[in-house]
C-alpha cells in the first residue's frame, strides 16, 4: 500500500489539471501577447483563470499577479513593497516561524539598511496581538504574517492583526502568507485588512511552477523582475499559460466541495492524533482541532531520530516528512521547532504528517499500525 | 590545428616480453576513454608508440581532459600531421606551427628529426639543421640552444610527417587490467574512493562492494555510494558495485555484543562478507581506505582485529597518509564534493559513544560467539539478497 503523507511538501496534482494543461500545451499553446488568434486563445484562460481566482478570495481580477510559485509571490511582497515605500519608513515586521522564503527575503532587507523585528511565538506556535501592538512603530511599513505554520500547522489571528495594523497605521500594509492555508480556509483579503497573499500552486493539487500574489489596487509596488512588461510590468516574462490555468483548474476543483472536504480532513486528523497519541513517549506539537490546521500534524517521537523512522515508514510505503531539516551535516534543527519551544532531545525526533483530499481512512488505519509497529521495534535500538 | 595525439608511457616500456600485454591493455584503456568524448578516434599502436588519431572534427580540451585519466600514460602530445609536399612545404609548416603554438618568439629552441621511413631525401641531421635555419629566418628572437630549449620540436617522418612539441603529463601508472582485479570496500567517505583511485593506478581493476542498512541508511546514501563508484570508473574502467544489505547483520550485533565492541565486530564481518564476494569474483585481494589512527576502528589494535578475519590481503594504501592529504587526492580526482554530501552512511547510528580503541582479539572472538546461533544465515540472505549495480561512465 503507499500512503502520501508529505502533502504539506508537495501534492499530487489532479488528473483533470493535468489533462487541462497538457491540452493547452499541445493544441492551445500561444503567447497571450500575440496579435493572431492562437495568442487570444491563449490569453481566454489567463482571463479564465483570474475569474476563478478572484471569486475565491473575492477580490478584483486585476489584482492577482501570476508568479512561479509561493517563493517568488512572498518575494516580490517584501522586496517590491519594501524598495516602493521606503521613503515612507524602514521598518518590517514578522514572525519567527516563517518560511525561509519569507525569513530569508527578511535577512535581505536587513542587508539593504531596512530593520525587521521577528514576533515570538507561544508554545502552540501563535503570536500575542499585544507583541504586534508593542512592536508596530509609526516606521512600519509592512506587516508579514504567515497563515498556517506548515510545520505544526498553526493558525494565526489573521483578521485580528489586520485590524490591529490597520487601526494602529493605515499605511502599513500587511503581507499573509497562506501557501499552506488557501484552499483549507475561506480567506476574503478585503474584509481582513490583507495587502498581500502569496499561494502556491502545488499544495493544492495544481502544477509546481506556478502561483500567484493578491496585491491591492492601492498597494504601491515595484517589479523585481524586469523585462517584456507583462502583467503590467511588475513581473515580466511570457505567462506561465498552461501553469496558470493549471492552477486556476486546481482552485476550482478544490473550492467545489471546500467545506465537506475540510470536515472529513478534521475528521481524518483527529482520528489519526488520537491514535498515535496511544503510543508511549509521544508528543503532538502545537494545537489540534478546530484551532489548528486540518492536515497538518507534527509528532515527536522520543528516543528515534526521526531520519530513521521516516525511511522505516518508506519501507511500508508511507511518505512522511521529517519534521527539522536536519539535511546539512551540522544539523540545524527547524526555526519553527525552536521557536515554540520544544526540548533539544525532540528536535531530531519529530516527523510530520500531512494529509489531503486525497488521503483515506484506510491509509490512516495503515500508517497508525505501522507506526505501533515500529516505534517499539526502533526504540529497542538505540545508541547506548 | 591538432588532428592526433602522441601518447608517451614510462612504466610499461620497461617490461620485457610482457611489454604487448602492457601496451594492448593501455591501447583497450584509451579507446574506452575517447569513446566518451564527441567525435570519432582510431587508436593504433605502431612501433612502440600510441597514437590517438582524430577522423573527425573533435573537442582538444575534452579528449585530453579524457586522456588525462588513462592509468599507463605518462604525456600526451598533440601532433599536427602534415603530407609529405617536399621539404620547402615542411618548412612553412614548421614556421606556421610555431607561430600559432609559441605566439611569444623569444625562445631557445631545439630541432629533433626522426626519419622512420629511410627513403626520405634528407638524413635527420640534415634536417635538423635546415629546420633550424627556417625557424631562425623567420623568427629572428628566437635562439638554438641544444642543451635546455624552451621548445623541442620534434619532426618524424613516416608516411606522413608528424611534428609536435608540447607534452602534457599524464597520471602515470600502469594500464588499467594489466594488475587483476581487487574487491574495494566502498562507503560514502572521502577515503575509501582515493583508495581505490590509488590501487588502480597500479593497473589493477577494481569491483566495490558497499554496505547499506536501511532504515537507518537512506536511498540517497546509497545514491552517493553509485555516484562515487561513477566518478571513480573515469579512471578504473566499469566497476561491478555489490550493495549488501546489512540491517539484520547489524542489529543482531547490537542486540548480543557489548556496544564498545560494535563496530571492530562489525566491520569484521564486512571484511568476511566482502572477502566471500571477492573469492567469487576473482579477485586477488580486498582493498580499504583505512589509515592509521584515524578513526577508533583504525588504530594498529583495530586493524590487527579486523584484518585477522581474512586470508586475502587487504591492501591500504592511504595507511600513512594524514587526513589533508587525502582530502587533496579526492579534490584532484573530483570525488570529494561528493563524498561530502551529508547522507548518513551505515557507520553513524551503531556507533558507540566510547567505542573500544585497543581491542582484545580474544575478547572479540569469544563476543563473535554470541553470535553463533543465528549469524551464519544472517550473513548467508545478505550474500542472496545482493544487488550488482555495473557502474561506468
Amino acid at each position: 500500500m503507499e500512503v502520501y503523507l508529505d502533502n504539506s511538501a508537495t501534492t499530487r496534482c489532479f488528473d483533470d489539471v493535468a489533462a487541462f494543461m497538457a491540452q493547452i500545451m499541445c493544441r492551445d499553446y500561444g503567447n497571450p501577447s500575440s496579435l493572431h488568434m492562437k495568442g487570444v486563445q491563449a490569453e481566454s484562460y489567463l482571463r479564465y483563470a483570474k475569474e476563478t481566482i478572484a471569486k475565491t478570495l473575492k477580490i478584483n481580477e486585476k489584482e492577482i499577479l501570476f508568479t512561479s510559485g509561493g517563493t517568488e509571490a512572498d518575494n516580490i511582497a517584501l522586496i517590491g513593497t519594501a524598495m516602493a515605500n521606503r521613503r515612507a519608513g524602514k521598518h518590517l515586521i514578522t514572525t519567527r516561524i516563517e518560511h525561509p522564503a519569507i525569513l530569508q527575503t527578511m535577512r535581505y532587507l536587513e542587508e539593504q539598511g531596512f530593520k525587521v523585528t521577528y514576533l515570538p511565538v507561544d508554545g502552540n506556535g501563535r503570536i500575542h496581538l499585544e507583541d504586534l501592538q508593542k512592536a508596530m512603530t509609526k516606521e512600519t511599513i509592512l506587516v508579514s504574517i504567515m497563515h498556517t505554520n506548515n510545520e505544526i500547522g498553526s493558525l494565526q489571528p489573521i483578521a485580528e492583526a489586520g485590524a490591529l495594523i490597520k487601526k494602529m497605521n493605515p499605511h502599513t500594509l500587511f503581507h499573509v502568507d497562506a501557501v499552506q492555508g488557501f484552499g483549507k480556509f475561506r480567506i476574503y483579503p478585503k474584509k481582513m485588512n490583507i495587502d498581500l497573499l502569496s499561494v502556491s500552486g502545488h499544495k493544492i493539487h495544481g502544477p509546481k511552477g506556478c502561483g500567484f500574489l493578491y496585491v491591492n489596487e492601492k498597494v504601491k509596488i515595484k517589479p523585481i523582475i524586469f523585462g517584456g512588461g507583462q502583467q503590467n510590468g511588475l513581473r515580466s516574462g511570457t505567462e506561465n499559460v498552461p501553469g496558470i490555468a493549471g492552477l486556476a483548474k486546481a482552485v476550482d476543483m478544490i473550492y467545489a466541495d471546500l467545506d465537506r472536504d475540510v470536515e472529513r480532513l478534521y475528521a481524518l486528523k483527529q482520528k489519526f492524533v488520537d491514535g498515535v497519541s496511544k503510543i508511549e513517549y509521544v508528543k503532538i506539537n502545537g494545537l489540534t482541532g478546530r484551532e489548528s490546521a486540518p492536515h497538518v500534524v507534527s509528532v515527536s517521537v522520543r528516543g528515534i531520530r526521526s531520519e530513521v523512522l521516516l525511511h522505516a515508514l518508506e519501507d511500508k510505503g508511507i511518505y512522511v516528512s521529517a519534521g527539522s531539516a536536519c539535511a546539512a551535516r551540522k544539523p540545524q534543527p527547524s526555526a519553527t521547532l525552536k521557536a515554540i519551544g520544544l526540548e533539544k532531545d525532540l528536535l531530531e525526533s519529530t516527523l510530520r504528517f500531512s494529509l489531503s483530499v486525497f488521503t483515506t481512512e484506510e491509509e490512516i488505519d495503515y500508517t497508525l499500525q505501522a507506526m505501533y509497529d515500529i516505534v517499539p521495534m526502533l526504540r529497542k535500538y538505540t545508541r547506548r | 590545428m591538432f588532428t592526433a595525439f602522441l601518447i608517451k608511457y614510462a612504466e610499461i616500456g620497461v617490461k620485457g616480453k610482457n611489454r604487448y600485454i602492457f601496451e594492448e591493455a593501455l591501447v583497450q584503456q584509451i579507446k574506452y576513454a575517447v569513446r566518451r568524448c564527441e567525435g570519432e578516434f582510431k587508436v593504433s599502436r605502431t612501433q612502440g608508440r600510441i597514437y590517438v588519431e582524430a577522423l573527425t572534427e573533435f573537442d582538444f580540451d575534452e579528449v585530453v581532459d579524457n586522456l588525462k585519466k588513462v592509468f599507463g600514460i605518462s604525456g600526451i602530445c598533440p601532433v599536427v600531421y602534415v603530407e609529405d609536399k617536399g621539404f620547402d612545404a615542411l618548412g612553412e609548416e614548421i614556421v606556421r606551427y610555431i607561430g600559432e603554438v609559441y605566439p611569444e618568439t623569444e625562445k631557445s629552441f631545439k630541432v629533433n628529426a626522426r626519419r622512420a621511413r629511410k627513403n626520405y631525401p634528407l638524413t635527420s641531421m640534415e634536417i635538423n639543421g635546415k629546420a633550424g635555419e627556417i625557424l631562425l629566418d623567420a623568427y629572428p628572437k628566437m635562439k638554438v640552444d641544444v642543451h635546455k630549449p624552451d621548445i623541442l620540436l620534434h619532426i618524424e617522418i613516416r608516411e606522413k610527417i608528424y611534428i609536435y612539441s608540447e607534452t602534457i603529463p599524464g597520471p602515470g601508472g600502469m594500464p588499467v587490467g594489466t594488475g587483476g582485479k581487487a574487491m574495494l570496500l566502498l562507503s560514502g567517505g572521502i577515503d575509501s574512493p582515493v583508495a581505490g583511485y590509488m590501487i588502480a593506478k597500479r593497473g589493477v581493476k577494481i569491483d566495490a562492494v558497499y554496505f547499506h542498512a536501511p532504515p537507518y541508511t537512506s536511498e540517497r546514501a546509497k545514491q552517493k555510494v553509485v555516484d562515487l563508484a561513477r566518478i571513480v570508473s573515469r579512471y578504473t574502467g566499469p566497476i561491478y558495485l555489490h550493495i549488501i544489505n546489512f540491517t539484520d547483520i547489524q542489529l543482531y550485533i547490537y542486540e548480543k555484543c557489548p556496544h564498545e565492541e560494535l563496530t571492530i565486530i562489525m566491520r569484521r564481518y564486512m571484511m568476511r562478507i566482502a572477502e566471500h564476494i571477492a573469492k567469487e569474483t576473482e579477485c586477488l585481494g580486498l582493498i580499504t581506505g583505512e589509515s592509521i589512527g584515524q578513526v577508533a576502528s583504525q588504530t594498529m589494535h583495530s586493524l590487527a582485529a579486523t584484518n585477522e578475519v581474512c586470508t586475502m590481503p587487504v591492501y591500504r594504501p592511504l595507511i600513512g597518509f594524514d587526513k589533508m592529504e587525502i582530502v587533496a587526492i579526492s579534490e584532484k580526482i573530483d570525488t570529494y564534493e561528493t563524498s561530502i554530501q551529508p547522507y548518513e552512511d551505515c557507520c553513524t547510528i551503531f556507533v558507540a559513544k566510547h567505542p573500544v580503541t585497543k581491542p582484545n582479539l580474544n575478547i572479540v572472538r569469544r563476543h563473535e560467539q554470541n553470535l553463533q546461533e543465528k549469524m551464519d544465515e544472517l550473513v548467508e540472505t545478505a550474500l542472496k539478497t545482493e544487488e550488482l549495480i555495473i557502474v561506468s561512465q
